[in-house]
């Protein structure tokens, strides 16, 4: 690879194998950072805001709708096979087809991701709690517990851990698809990815999809942390 | 006063796709029996015993816990006032020991400290030290361990009522044997009414006051153990009985059981002439001598009195007569009538009263 190829490229230069080149494409990407420090982390913190309002919004729905169908187990396959077909819409065409109903901004962009997130929360929720031995749910009924408090003494505490596994997996996913959102003018990293691409700016790019995995990458491990604290003793084995 | 606390009124259990579980059965639990429910499984004994606590709802007929129709309770308060203990346990696996215990009473609102002390109590009821149990996890615990924990939950709220479900059936040989007799212990001091489920004879035998043998959702015989041994209803209950009744027979019967209550006596302080006049009233060549309470003193024959005009029974009496209890085993009372070579022996009861006599014959038609 000549270096005339690469000569404003700084992915291209990282990649070429010499330590000068590797320098110049390394300084060049850092030098973003260092100049527009208050627009990363101003798009940093919107982009967290999504998607922990998306995620706690969607953990209420899911939650309840998972519960709901445990009760109504008829209603089961139905709702899971919905949310699954949800999930398979791409996520340019959920925005798109939610333009014309709620415009662009932030709104579109919540709901998409509350959407997204149902199938995680409903099929883990209902998971988790139709998985809890017949035995503990007849030892429960026998003696003397109220629907509402088997759930809350019994189903929700053992379910938990399926519960958050399907949280974690939804905050992941919404981390990612968030990115696309700043498409529809949600803000954002990924406002910065698409700026980035639309004037060719391999650095812009990079401000906007470092940050993006280190969120994904660090959120992930802190629903493994927190599993792993709100797991109940007895069921750690 | 016999109370009657739980009443079957022609209770029938049609399930949706048409099984009849329960086919019109009809009976009476007094306070603080314990009725054994045994049968093969499908034979509608468990469905019996949750039409009690409501797990299921009876298609016909009304049942009574107190003279009160279970329908017409709130089915909550119903089966907190029931205990309910079942094979597989069910233990609440994200809570200790003590939390499991403890939840009926927390949930009808006991103070920390009443809850606390309850179930310290239990698991030394149960036979686990609290010290070392009280904080373990259910999934920390063998499998006797974890129904002992299944009984003492059942037990928490102190319910009057106790249902249980094959309770040892899920255990091995020995450990069921155990528990079996610790149960046994345990009911004579807490004086519950238990309805106890069980697909094993042996064990309905060896638990129960009462049998009540199940078939096809009906209840063919409902009588106590000795009865359902000795005059089985048919030959159903037979074979569910198995060979070997005169073995079980043994093993459960007591003295008093066999023995022939309302022997002929006499006072101690009887004169000779009267005593010869008794047993010629009688015709009998010998006679057991009782005190002034009834205590049993000993034996007058009718030769140990030939020649005799003067003194009373007393003084000619043979003393060192070997007696046994009422409530004394079978198996030990023959034993001792086998070595001593005799043909009868007295029965007393705790206060050395005499309540009749065991003999060789007795025992001979009672086991055939």
């Amino acid at each position: 690879m000549s270096e005339r190829d690469c000569d404003h490229d700084p992915v291209c230069l990282l990649f070429c194998l010499r330590p000068k080149d590797f320098e110049r494409g390394f300084l060049s990407i850092l030098n973003y950072f260092i100049n527009n420090p208050n627009l990363i982390l101003k798009l940093t913190l919107e982009h967290i805001k999504i998607t922990v309002i998306a995620v706690s919004i969607s953990t209420l729905i899911g939650v309840a709708i998972g519960i709901l169908i445990t009760r109504y187990k008829r209603a089961a396959t139905p709702v899971i096979g919905i949310a699954g077909i949800i999930y398979t819409i791409p996520s340019l065409a959920l925005f798109g087809m939610l333009i014309p109903f709620i415009g662009i901004g932030i709104k579109p962009a919540l709901i998409a991701l509350i959407l997204y997130s149902q199938l995680a929360m409903i099929r883990n929720t209902f998971i988790g709690i139709v998985h809890i031995d017949a035995a503990i749910r007849e030892a429960g009924k026998g003696m003397g517990m109220s629907n509402w408090q088997f759930l809350r003494v019994v189903e929700l505490p053992v379910a938990l851990p399926v519960i958050m596994a399907g949280i974690r997996t939804a905050a992941v996913m919404n981390i990612g698809t968030a990115t696309i959102a700043a498409y529809i003018g949600a803000g954002g990293l990924g406002w910065l990815i698409f700026r980035g691409i639309a004037s060719v700016n391999t650095e812009q790019i990079i401000a906007g999809a470092l940050p993006v995995t280190l969120l994904a990458i660090g959120v992930d491990y802190l629903f493994v942390l927190m599993e792993r604290v709100l797991t109940p003793a007895g069921l750690r084995h | 006063m016999i109370n009657i606390i739980i009443k079957f009124d022609k209770v029938s259990k049609i399930f949706p796709d048409g099984t009849k579980a329960v086919d019109d059965v009809s009976f009476e639990i007094q306070e603080g029996e314990c009725v054994t429910f045994v049968g093969p499984s499908g034979c509608g004994k468990t469905t019996t015993v949750k039409l009690l606590n409501r797990l299921v709802e009876p298609t016909h007929g009304a049942i009574y816990l107190n003279r009160e129709n279970t329908a017409k309770v709130d089915v909550i308060a119903l089966r907190r006032g029931i205990g309910y203990v079942i094979q597989d346990v069910g233990l609440f696996p994200h809570m200790t020991v003590a939390q499991n215990i403890s939840l009926v009473p927390r949930l009808i609102g006991w103070s920390t400290v009443d809850r606390e002390k309850r179930t310290d109590e239990l698991l030394n009821l149960v036979g686990l030290e609290p010290l070392a149990f009280r904080s373990r996890y259910p999934h920390q615990l063998s499998g006797g361990q974890r129904q002992r924990v299944g009984v003492a939950r059942g037990l928490a709220a102190d319910p009057p009522v106790i249902l249980m479900d094959e309770p040892f059936g899920a255990l091995d040989p020995i450990t069921r044997a155990q528990l079996q007799d610790e149960f046994l212990r345990l009911r004579a001091r807490l004086k519950k009414t238990i309805l106890f489920v069980t697909h094993d004879m042996d064990e309905a035998i060896k638990v129960g006051d009462r049998i009540a043998v199940m078939r096809s959702g009906r209840i063919v015989q409902f009588d106590p153990p000795i009865k359902i041994l000795r005059e089985p209803a048919d030959r159903f209950v037979k074979d569910l009985v198995g060979k070997e009744s005169g073995l079980k027979l043994m093993k459960l019967a007591k003295v008093s059981d066999i023995m022939v209550p309302g022997v002929d006596q006499i006072l101690e302080g009887s004169s000779v002439l009267e005593t010869k006049r008794l047993m010629a009233e009688k015709r009998s060549d010998i006679l057991l001598v009782v005190g002034d309470q009834g205590t049993f003193r000993g034996v007058i024959r009718f030769e140990q009195l030939n020649h005799k005009e003067e003194g009373t029974v007393e003084d000619l009496m043979d003393r060192d007569i070997p007696t046994v209890r009422d409530n004394g085993e079978i198996r030990p009372t023959l034993e001792m009538m086998l070595k001593g070579k005799r043909l009868w022996l007295p029965v007393v009861d705790e206060e050395k009263c005499l309540k009749g006599i065991v003999t060789m014959t007795q025992f001979a038609s009672f086991f055939v």
